[in-house]
């Protein structure tokens, strides 16, 4: 376990660039976040089973697949949610999970989780608003218990957020009076205003109506334009990956089968797997 | 129409205040009991989950009246003496407290595990997701059930009869003795108050539902 | 400090008024089952004034202390009524009443809890109102609130003391009169309290291993009281 952790550290930045054959010149930048060796189980159930995946400042990265191949997973153990089982996961060549403690590798505690999440954002299928809040406070909960900003400054911030994702004008509302994708908006502004340097979406669509999920995916469009803050967007929504992403992982059964840009993935897949795959949605 | 028994009516305002006191006061010690045995059923100790939820089975398990019985008759023997109201207080509010732990921990349990990663996601520390996230809809969900609660409280209160602690049941009792023909009268009245009292507790939670879940 | 020959010398009276106990608890409970569908079909009435006057009805019992209505029964009804009923009578009449109104409630989810397409079906199939009640709905209602029943049961088991004000000589008034005989009230009342305690915790282990049996789930979960 230890040993394996402290491989996976500082590994090669060639080895980085080989496993990945990354497109689009992210080959010179150092990763932001590395999945080395990751598996996780919960009970008997292995889910993932051995991932490595590097996520480069300012990549769009679509994790596609069948449902239960562990994708949501992956997604949550960057945020904090799930602890992988073994492997690790490393923030800007810090690991996530651990630290450092007279020279060992010990589980994080609280404080360490604390520093390490100001990193990593997230919006959920669910969005999981929070009902008792207007909008607005929604918004600048986390700028002003977290980052302690002064009310306006934060309210400032909040309006902006809301601004970009198109509901300034909801300001007082609480999320019981919004739609689905209003809600998904306010949520993905709510993860924006922190400014984290990676954010995860996960299957911020699947809960919505059809018509709604243009709206929300319009906003991604244009956070994924205008930023360089990376993204993992773990979706079912072919086009819109094929879109924002400059890489498609695709993953089944707890392992990354295939990855490569949109063209190479959706043009030419390699694997069975990825093209019976792709099939279902044509 | 002429109703003698009325001239005793200050005995029942007294029995009143006593009623009251004993409702209040015990409110507070089963509030806290419920809040604090209702947080530590969901804390990550097995030994304080453990401590907290054998106090709610045997406390529910109980027999108020007994226990009642008990704390002010039987502990002296123990050589710890309570006066009445202590006693009563402390019988009715251990009582009623690990019936309010249920209701504390079940809404707890009720707010979606999404609430609490919304939280993680944004960074808020544990004690912050508590308090700004989790107990704000949590207390919004125990407020119907907790009016019902404090509404067996009440009821509960007339038991302090039993170890002659003078309430509005026990002064009822003694106005009866001394205008015997009114009895019919006299515990009519005597429900129609509680009555009153039960309905001034639901109509307090309703407005403070309101109040608390205008988000809904 | 606890003297064990004057426990066995206490145990045979006790014993003997713990069997008077478990009277008033099955015939209370058996008679707020009684009471409490006709609260629950009664406050589900079309006619107005029946549903309105029902629902008043259960709001006050339920408002007010058990031992009031006791005494208004045991003590009024009499000198209101022609009839006298003895203490033990009017204790189960009391305890049905109090707890009918609660078993109501209990009835009442299981009662929404059946689809409105089975009462439609029974509309449809032009079953009268009686047949629609025992043949339709309440086979259907009934079972999955069993185990909220189960948890009356011990409620009202643990409210029989009450019932010593009236002078039916349960539990806690036998152990009462024990010690009033030799001033030692410890051991009495702590049997009672045991005994008490011990049957409870045996009955609601009873429901719940019931409940998983026949539920598999926790209907019955925090339940009590209310």
């Amino acid at each position: 376990m230890i040993a394996e952790a402290e491989n996976g550290l500082k590994p090669e930045r060639e080895e980085a660039a080989e496993q990945t054959g990354l497109p689009n010149g992210y080959t010179h930048l150092v990763p932001i976040v590395r999945y080395r060796s990751i598996q996780k189980s919960f009970g008997e159930l292995q889910v993932i089973k051995g991932i490595d995946l590097d996520i480069y400042p300012g990549e769009k990265i679509a994790l596609i697949g069948p449902s239960g191949s562990g994708k949501t997973t992956l997604g949550r153990m960057l945020m904090t949610l799930e602890e992988p089982s073994s492997g690790t996961i490393t923030i800007e060549d810090e690991p996530l999970w651990q630290m450092e403690k007279k020279g060992n590798l010990v589980r994080a505690s609280e404080k360490h989780l604390h520093r390490m999440r100001s990193k990593v954002g997230m919006v959920f299928q669910h969005f999981n608003l929070f009902p008792h809040m207007t909008v607005l406070r929604n918004v600048t909960l986390a700028p002003r218990s977290v980052l302690r900003l002064a009310k306006e400054e934060a309210e400032e911030r909040a309006v902006e957020m809301l601004r970009k994702v198109g509901l300034e004008n909801k300001l007082h509302e609480y999320p019981a009076k919004l739609s689905g994708g209003q809600k998904q908006r306010v949520a993905i502004a709510r993860a924006l205003v922190m400014q984290p340097k990676v954010m995860v979406f996960d299957e911020v669509t699947s809960a919505l109506d059809p018509e709604l999920v243009g709206e929300v995916l319009n906003v991604i469009k244009d956070i994924a334009e205008d930023g360089n803050m990376a993204m993992l967007l773990i979706t079912h929504e072919m086009e819109f990956a094929r879109e924002v992403a400059d890489r498609i992982v695709f993953g089944a059964e707890g392992r990354i089968v295939e990855q490569g840009t949109p063209v190479e993935l959706f043009e030419n897949p390699q694997s069975d797997r990825l093209k019976s795959f792709l099939q279902r949605f044509r | 129409m002429n109703l003698p028994w009325l001239e005793s009516l200050p005995l029942l305002v007294d029995g009143l205040l006593i009623t009251v006191q004993v409702a209040v006061l015990s409110s507070v010690v089963a509030l806290a009991l419920a809040a604090a045995a209702g947080l530590a059923r969901t804390s990550r100790y097995a030994a304080i989950r453990g401590l907290a939820g054998t106090y709610v089975e045997i406390f529910r398990a109980c027999s108020l009246l007994v226990l009642l019985f008990w704390v002010y008759f039987a502990l002296p023997f123990l050589g710890i003496e309570l006066s009445k109201v202590t006693a009563a207080v402390l019988a009715i509010g251990l009582n009623i407290g690990a019936y309010g732990a249920e209701i504390v921990r079940s809404s707890l349990k009720a707010i979606p595990e999404g609430q609490h990663e919304a939280g993680i996601a944004l960074n808020l520390s544990p004690n912050e997701r508590m308090l700004r996230i989790i107990l704000p809809q949590a207390v919004a969900r125990m407020l119907p059930p907790f009016g019902n609660l404090l509404i067996e409280l009440l009821k509960s209160t007339s038991l302090v009869y039993f170890i002659t602690l003078s309430d509005l049941t026990y002064e009822a009792m003694v106005i009866r003795n001394n205008y015997y023909t009114w009895t019919p009268h006299i515990f009519g009245s005597l429900l129609i108050i509680y009555f009153l009292l039960s309905s001034c507790i639901f109509i307090t939670f309703r407005l403070l539902e309101r109040k608390l879940t205008a988000w809904r | 400090m606890w003297k064990w020959d004057y426990v066995i010398e206490l145990l045979p009276a006790l014993l003997q008024a713990f069997g008077v106990t478990l009277g008033a608890t099955l015939a209370g409970f058996a008679l707020s089952i009684i009471i409490g569908l006709l609260f629950a079909v009664g406050a589900r009435s079309p006619i107005v004034p029946v549903r309105l006057t029902v629902r008043a009805v259960v709001d006050f019992i339920r408002s007010t202390p058990l031992l009031v209505q006791l005494f208004f029964l045991y003590f009024s009804l009499p000198m209101l009524t022609p009839f006298a009923m003895s203490a033990f009578a009017t204790g189960v009449i009391g305890l049905g009443l109090h707890y009918g109104t609660y078993m109501s409630e209990v009835f009442r989810s299981g009662i929404e809890a059946v689809p409105r397409g089975q009462w439609e079906a029974a509309t449809a199939l032009h079953l009268s109102k009686r047949k629609t009640w025992f043949s339709v709905i309440l086979p259907q209602a009934l079972p999955p609130v069993i185990p909220m029943m189960g948890n009356y049961l011990i409620v009202i088991f643990k409210e029989t003391p009450t019932l010593s004000a009236i002078t039916v000589v349960e539990l806690l008034l036998t152990a009462k009169s024990e010690a009033s005989i030799t001033y030692r009230v410890f051991e009495p009342y702590s049997i009672v309290g045991l005994l008490f305690l011990i049957t409870s915790l045996l009955f609601s282990l009873g429901i719940r291993y019931f409940e998983k049996r026949y539920f598999g789930g926790h209907i019955a979960d925090g339940g009590g009281k209310r």
